[in-house]
């Protein structure tokens, strides 16, 4: 459709200054992001891959509008950014306000952003979108487990009919048994709404699933950016040659039943 | 899923809810009117004259004293801690919400304020306006200001680092939302716990004060004026200084416990352990 | 055959009233490393804590725990601690909170060797740098002299392996040793334990929910769920041939790293891990699971000699 990506992040750069350690010590600096190139397309799905520290988190930040960049410019071409663009984080207590219901959360940000909606109609269709039950909507965060808690914060980031959907480790804090669900829920969601999708995750596995294509960042740098299948057979990084060489993989798996 | 509530709670509770009884009945009823002056009856042991807790050195009822004396204390604590809330839970709030300078003014002025005593601060507002109840007032919940600052703000800080927080910047909720609608019903159970502390204090720097003839005039019941009072008398009726030392005791001991209870069982930890079995 | 490093017999651990670990038998084989897995709440850190004699306080742990022809459980608390730290030791899954943060690094590795071995100071410092090259900590003369803090997590990390192995245990267990880690540095970590275990032919119990690291390093496996095994046996006979339909659901429900899957979707396990105290009577899958009958509540003994099964409805 339109030429220029919906996001485009030329040479940004985030740097970010440590409390001083002395009086007469200097503060020090730590470059959290450092010349990042991005661009995202609509319905694109990216992963962001790295070890903590690597700047993933910081350049998430970044997107979502947060914080401006202290170099390089981050574009976004869509209508408004604050609308299209939310995010869901790592572990699901952190991120809903405990003193508040599941309908004030979800609803929040539509309140927020002044938006015309019928709030109950919006709000039972993004319960059932994201799977919980319309009993949920007058109880608290604490009634529920750690995958309805994520489920709760994927409602309140489609609220607002985002574009964009930023998920920072939306998996790893969940139970082993439970990540299936909120994986396939986030693969759903994206293909119903035509989300674009950028993950942070440290597992590999999880962002080959749900991206097409992967950045590697190391020390604040994008070292490698290339489609999904292409960068598990032929990275050209030395760093991500030793990611992918560090992937614990499943040396036996069950035979898929029935029988193919 | 019921849990038993902490006994200080409950101890706490019954203390401060007596006094809240006794201070409600007596705007309406006391024994006697607690300045009625009968110099012929002074020092009246207990019973005697038909006075139940006997009677003070200018002859007045006692019990009517202590009842009345009750109002006075209740005021001076709501007073105190609404001021003290007031102004200290928005400049603890903003210094959460906005941190840098405005953060460091905050806490550098509450560390000046801090080290003055309450009662030091007091004592230079008696010498500076005229002593008296608002005076004390003015002054304890004045100097209750930077321990709510600072309280709000430590636990303001943590709530601020959540990522809900974050979340709601990143569709735009302003300082006033935040502050309003995540930060203040997250720090609530602390200012409860610590405006039932502060109550105690104040009850006792009243108390304190106006035994030094700081704080409450003569003319109007308070328990640290009848103890100061009683004090010329001890020897000919020392239970006239026993009475409102117990009452002082006994009301800053409810509120101490009342405090210790609400945090027990606010406590996040708690709460989180009671959700976890 | 030698006789089993470590027999556990009917252990349960009683948090108050509820029972965490509900009965659990499992025997650890001389020089073999087995994976323990298990999800929150399934009671496998309970488990290594009553073995180690680390419960918290409050949490009782009961039945037989066997080590050396001697219940552990019936030991007095100083034989108890005379074997801790020296015949059985372990690893923590945060080695900041682990490590006293005011002591040296060079002391905390020579701690268990005083204690135990009753080395002198210099004996112990010099056993202790041998140690952090074994564990190959860089610059291990400087590192001896470092705080906990001044040493990255990987390093930390490897700081308490050179710990659990100062004084050559018998048995050592690793309580999800790598999950605060990196995956690049997770991976040297779980082959410098590997090494050393082989080398030392220490028993390794390997506690973790990931079941990658448990088939990459471990011979043979026991999955836990709601405080009961359910199911255990040699890595790759219970990996590629589970038989309990929570085994198969785990191993499913990881997306596998190699290929894509042709729609997209993965197989989920419905339901949540319940919290403790709320498994159902019975099985405690049967509530999740897809084969569950009337029987499924009375829970099933464990049957089977070389890959047992607690299940009524075991896959074939």
């Amino acid at each position: 459709m339109s030429s220029s990506p919906l996001f485009e992040v030329r040479g940004v750069t985030k740097r970010y200054r440590l409390p001083r350690t002395s009086v007469f010590a200097r503060r020090r600096e730590i470059v959290a992001v450092s010349r990042v190139d991005l661009d995202l397309n609509d319905s694109d799905s990216l992963g962001l891959v790295g070890d903590s520290g690597a700047g993933k988190s910081t350049l998430l930040r970044l997107l979502l509008g947060l914080e401006p960049p202290d170099e390089g410019s981050i574009r976004y071409q869509g209508e408004w950014r604050r609308r299209e663009v939310q995010i869901v984080f790592q572990d699901p207590t952190r991120a809903l306000d405990p003193r508040m219901t599941v309908a004030e959360i979800v609803l929040e940000p539509l309140r927020v952003l002044r938006l015309r909606e019928p709030m109950s109609t919006r709000l039972s269709e993004l319960l059932d979108a994201v799977g919980l039950p319309r009993a949920a909507a007058d109880r608290y965060p604490h009634e529920f487990s750690g995958g309805q808690r994520q489920r709760i914060a994927i409602a309140r980031a489609l609220a607002p009919r985002p574009r964009v959907l930023l998920a920072d480790e939306p998996v790893s804090a969940l139970d082993v048994s439970v990540r299936a669900q909120i994986l396939n829920l986030l693969h759903d969601l994206r293909d119903l709404y035509g989300l674009a999708l950028v993950l942070v995750s440290h597992d590999l596995s999880v962002v080959r699933h749900l991206c097409d294509r992967i950045a590697v960042m190391h020390r604040g740098e994008v070292v490698e950016q290339q489609q999904t299948q292409s960068l598990f057979t032929a990275p050209t990084h030395p760093y991500t040659v030793r990611l992918l060489e560090a992937i614990p993989r499943l040396r036996w798996r069950p035979s898929p039943r029935p029988s193919e | 899923m019921r849990r038993r509530l902490p006994p200080s709670l409950l101890a706490g509770g019954v203390l401060v809810a007596l006094v809240v009884l006794v201070a409600v009945v007596a705007t309406i009823w006391t024994p006697r009117n607690p300045t009625q002056v009968d110099v012929v009856r002074r020092l009246s042991g207990i019973g005697q004259n038909g006075f139940l807790l006997g009677s003070d050195q200018l002859g007045r009822d006692e019990l009517s004293l202590l009842m009345a004396g009750a109002r006075t204390t209740l005021l001076v604590g709501v007073v105190t801690v609404v001021i003290a809330v007031a102004v200290g839970v928005p400049l603890g709030g903003l210094a959460a919400l906005f941190g840098g300078a405005l953060e460091e003014a905050v806490m550098r002025v509450s560390d000046v304020l801090l080290a003055f005593p309450a009662l030091v601060l007091a004592i230079l507002f008696a010498a500076v306006f005229r002593p008296g109840t608002v005076t004390a007032m003015a002054a304890i919940g004045i100097a209750f200001v930077p321990s709510f600052a600072r309280v709000v703000r430590g636990a303001g800080l943590q709530v601020m680092e959540q990522d809900y927080v974050t979340v709601a910047r990143g569709w735009g909720s302003g300082p006033l939302r935040l502050m309003v609608r995540h930060l203040l019903p997250n720090v609530g159970s602390v200012i409860i716990v610590q405006a039932t502390v502060a109550f105690a204090i104040a009850i006792l720097a009243e108390a304190s004060l106006s035994y030094l003839g700081l704080g409450t005039t003569p003319g109007t019941p308070s328990w640290g004026l009848m103890l100061a009072e009683a004090q010329t008398y001890l020897a000919q009726a020392p239970l006239l200084g026993v009475w409102p030392g117990l009452c002082i005791g006994l009301s800053v001991l409810g509120f101490s416990l009342l405090g210790d209870g609400i945090r027990d069982l606010l406590d996040p930890r708690l709460v989180e352990r009671m959700a976890q079995t | 055959m030698s006789a089993p490093a470590l027999e556990v017999r009917g252990l349960q651990v009683l948090v108050g009233e509820t029972e965490a670990v509900r009965g659990v038998d499992f025997t650890l084989e001389q020089g073999a490393r087995t994976g323990l897995i298990g999800e929150s709440g399934s009671g496998k850190t309970l488990t290594a804590l009553a073995v180690m004699d680390l419960l918290p306080d409050g949490l009782v742990a009961r039945g037989e725990i066997w080590y050396r022809g001697r219940d552990l459980l019936r030991l007095s608390e100083r034989e108890r601690s005379r074997l801790r730290g020296d015949r059985l030791t372990m690893v923590f899954q945060e080695p900041l909170s682990a490590l006293d943060p005011l002591m040296r690094v060079g002391d905390q590795v020579a701690e268990p060797l005083r204690l135990h071995r009753r080395l002198s100071r210099t004996e112990a410092r010099a056993r202790a740098r041998e140690l952090l090259e074994r564990v190959q900590l860089p610059d291990p003369v400087e590192r001896l002299r470092a705080y906990p803090h001044q040493l990255s997590g990987g390093q930390r990390q490897r700081v308490m392996i050179a710990m659990a192995v100062a004084c050559s245990p018998d048995i050592l267990i690793a309580d999800e040793p790598t999950t605060a880690l990196d995956v690049t540095v997770q991976a040297e970590i779980l082959a410098l334990l590997e090494r050393l275990v082989r080398e030392e032919g220490t028993t390794l119990l390997l506690i973790t929910h990931d079941l990658a690291i448990v088939s990459q390093v471990c011979d043979q496996v026991l999955v836990m769920y709601g405080g009961r095994i359910v199911e255990a046996g040699p890595t790759a006979e219970v990996f590629s041939h589970p038989r309990h339909p929570y085994t198969l659901a785990l191993l499913e429900a990881i997306p596998p790293i190699d290929q894509q899957l042709p729609n997209g979707r993965l197989t989920q396990i419905p339901g949540a891990v319940p919290g403790l105290g709320e498994f159902p009577s019975g099985c405690p899958f049967r509530t999740r699971c897809l084969r569950e009958t009337s029987c499924c509540s009375t829970m099933p003994e464990m049957a089977g000699t070389s890959h047992p099964v607690a299940c009524w409805h075991p896959l074939s």
